[in-house]
């Protein structure tokens, strides 16, 4: 087990992508994967000590201690399954497609790792139906690893449906085992997800890759960048009115204004998203905030899975709103009353706001929506949809009094600058 | 007790388990999702359903302990349950078998519900929508009665009242899958992703139609 | 102490609303007619009551749920 005191033989500085791609490549620069040797005991327990120590955080949008997760798992015993779960459900995310494509094995690594510490026998590499280059990309790297011998564990890749919802823990779970995407009710936080009557191991894609290079350079290493509550670097993908979009890599607690910088945006931004469509806008009042849990949670927002838009000067923050509410209406799993029927009716009085056609009542109404739809679904699908609403109303406040008062901007009916799939646009 | 006391309680508890059987099928049919769209307590509905069909099961063990009983014809205990192996009436005493075996397990299916999946209760308790059809076949097929007049007007009521409650049920579905078809709509939905979710959705709530 | 308090399970909510017939103290409905619970402990009178309507759910989404706290 690697300690902070004993180097490896190699000094990488500590990043996810830059890395060769190919499995020798891979080797000769980040080193072999440091499994344990076959019949050692005990590793799994110090293994999970040393992701305590380096306080990583889930980058698949709950932050949840990656360590606890791996306690929880190695406590139910072995043969259970660790997932990949590169759903990336976001549709302005990219950066586990870009892990999966340009750095598989240190993401395959992180898997086998945890496969080693909490007894698993099977890594499934989760990639949504569709994806056809990351799933070229992963299978071509599971080749190289079952001729290399890199794969203790086996490793296979699975497609479930490309939709919002089926990234979402449980719903992955579920669909593995019965080929339902649909999220499971869980009231006891921390249950154990379970495979039958094994236990399950979800992970983010990005995590495991920081689990790879923690395992290598150590906790301290990890620890060296970021802030001490939320320590390391994180994937971000940058969107909206920018020169250079794409993903870049950032240490925890950089300004958001500096992370929205990296892409070059055409303009000073109207207003940033962050966290994804199920995150939150911050306004200009707050643009240096630290990129931090702690310090975004202050100001209404999170993390989430690593996304930053900017919103341009001329474009409407409200229409834009309405055009991501009404997307994430139609991602509902159709399991709860409160989403199947609040989300739409949510969307469309915030298209109505929007348009400027809004009823008197309609603010109270929209409000009054907001609060009973929150916290009324199996899962978190309505509840980020109801902090991007109020964002919403908060940041573009001054819109919403001239909309609602039937004057709104100039800018409504222009095309989204945001990246939104199927037909969800009506403007 | 004589021969012909166990033969007028045979018929007289099976006309009346008929009568509880239909009341039970049309306060089981008639059940509505979403309190603010009826004006009666919705839970009294349901236990009334349960209470009467409590009862109707009495009248059916009353009807069925006194045919066996009955030593002017030969029915056996066996012939109860298991279908036209009756000495007497091979055919229609076996229809009643059926209609008894379909019922005893929508009964025991509700004894034991907590310890099944939801939806496999659900298909056995369906039985039910099997069993009474086949409970009034039985009745009218044994023939005893079944030339009276009032008796048919009887037998008339009991189809009318569940034929009317059952196309009452089949409207307010519809109704209510195209009500959130359209309002899905509202949020662009496109249909086929409703599909993508197993459970059905037909019965719940949903804006004021 | 034992406190009791109602948790729905929303996927199996079907919006059939004995709940708020027979609970209206606790339980309220939405305009779309599912419940609105707010997770406090149950008054002691109303447990009776809570627990009735556990029982007559007719898709079982509701449970009462126990907590003893205290030494």
């Amino acid at each position: 087990m690697p300690s902070t005191g004993e180097a490896l033989a190699i000094t990488i500085p500590y990043r996810l992508l830059g890395h060769p791609t190919d499995l020798a490549g891979h080797v000769a620069a980040v080193g072999a994967n440091p499994l344990p040797p076959a019949g050692a005991s005990g590793w799994g327990e110090g293994f999970v000590s040393m992701l305590e120590a380096s306080g990583l955080l889930g980058r698949g949008g709950a932050g949840f201690p990656a360590a606890v997760k791996l306690a929880v798992a190695h406590a139910a015993g072995p043969g259970g399954t660790v997932l990949v779960n590169a759903m990336e459900g976001e549709p302005a995310s990219d950066k586990d497609k870009l892990l999966l494509i340009r750095s598989p094995h240190l993401v395959l690594d992180g898997a086998q790792l945890l496969a080693a510490a909490s007894g698993a026998r099977r890594v499934t590499v989760c990639v949504p139906d569709g994806r056809q280059h990351v799933a070229s990309a992963v299978w071509r790297a599971l080749r190289e690893r079952v001729s290399g011998g890199c794969a203790p564990v086996p490793e296979i890749v699975v497609r479930p449906p490309d939709r919002f919802i089926a990234g979402e823990e449980s719903a992955l779970v579920r669909w593995v085992q019965s080929g339902e995407s649909l999220p499971s009710f869980r009231p006891d936080k921390g249950t154990p997800l379970h495979i039958g009557r094994r236990s399950a191991l979800v992970h983010n894609a990005e995590t495991l890759a920081h689990v790879a290079m923690i395992a290598r350079t150590g906790p301290d290493a990890f620890r060296s960048h970021g802030l001490v509550e939320d320590p390391g670097t994180s994937l971000v993908t940058l969107s909206g009115a920018v020169e250079q979009p794409g993903v870049v890599e950032i240490e925890r607690g950089v300004p958001l204004i500096d992370i929205a910088n990296r892409a070059f945006p055409d303009g000073p931004p109207q207003a940033l998203l962050v966290g994804g469509y199920g995150g939150a806008w911050v306004g200009p009042a707050h643009f240096t905030t630290a990129y931090s849990s702690l310090a975004l949670r202050a100001i209404g927002a999170t993390a989430g899975v690593g996304i930053v838009i900017v919103l341009g000067r001329s474009a409407c923050g409200l229409m834009e709103s309405a055009h991501i509410t009404r997307y994430l209406a139609s991602q509902s799993a159709g399991q709860c009353g409160p989403c199947v029927y609040g989300l739409p009716a949510i969307a469309d009085d915030l298209t109505r706001l929007a348009r400027g056609q809004a009823d008197p009542g309609l603010l109270a109404r929209l409000q009054r929506r907001l609060g009973e739809v929150e916290g009324r679904g199996a899962c978190r699908h309505p509840d980020g949809t109801v902090n991007l609403v109020r964002s919403a109303l908060h940041v573009f406040a001054a819109d919403v009094s001239a909309h609602a008062n039937g004057e709104p901007c100039a800018h409504w009916s222009r095309p989204s600058q945001l990246r939104i799939p199927d037909t969800a646009r009506l403007a | 007790m004589n021969s012909t006391a166990f033969w007028y309680a045979t018929r007289a508890s099976g006309l009346m388990a008929l009568i509880l059987l239909t009341l039970t099928m049309v306060l089981g049919l008639t059940t509505t999702t979403r309190a603010r769209a009826r004006n009666w307590p919705g839970f009294a509905q349901q236990e009334l359903h349960r209470r009467i069909s409590m009862m109707a099961v009495v009248f059916v063990g009353i009807h069925v302990l006194t045919s066996v009983l009955d030593t002017y014809v030969n029915i056996s205990w066996a012939a109860i349950v298991i279908p036209f192996t009756s000495e007497y009436g091979r055919l229609w005493v076996g229809v009643g078998a059926i209609a008894l075996d379909l019922m005893i397990a929508v009964f025991v299916s509700s004894l034991l519900r907590n310890r099944m999946r939801p939806a496999t209760w659900r298909a056995l308790h369906w039985l039910a929508y099997l069993s009474w059809p086949i409970a009034l076949a039985h009745t009218f097929g044994m023939g005893t009665d079944a030339g009276e007049a009032w008796v048919i007007a009887l037998g008339t009521a009991c189809v009318v009242a569940v034929g009317v409650a059952l196309a009452w049920r089949i409207r307010r579905s519809i109704r209510q899958t195209s009500a959130r078809t359209i309002h899905a709509a509202i949020a662009v939905v496109p249909p086929k992703h409703l599909a993508l979710t197993s459970r059905g959705r037909t019965e719940g709530g949903g804006p004021r139609a | 102490m034992t406190t009791f308090r109602i948790l729905i399970d929303p996927v199996a909510c079907d919006a059939y609303g004995y709940c708020a017939e027979l609970l209206p103290e606790s339980v309220t409905l939405d305009e779309w007619g599912y419940p609105i619970v707010d997770g406090s402990p149950l008054p002691v009178e109303l447990v009776a009551a809570a627990k009735r309507a556990a029982r007559d759910c007719p898709r079982r989404a509701i449970t009462v749920r126990e907590r003893t706290s205290g030494r």
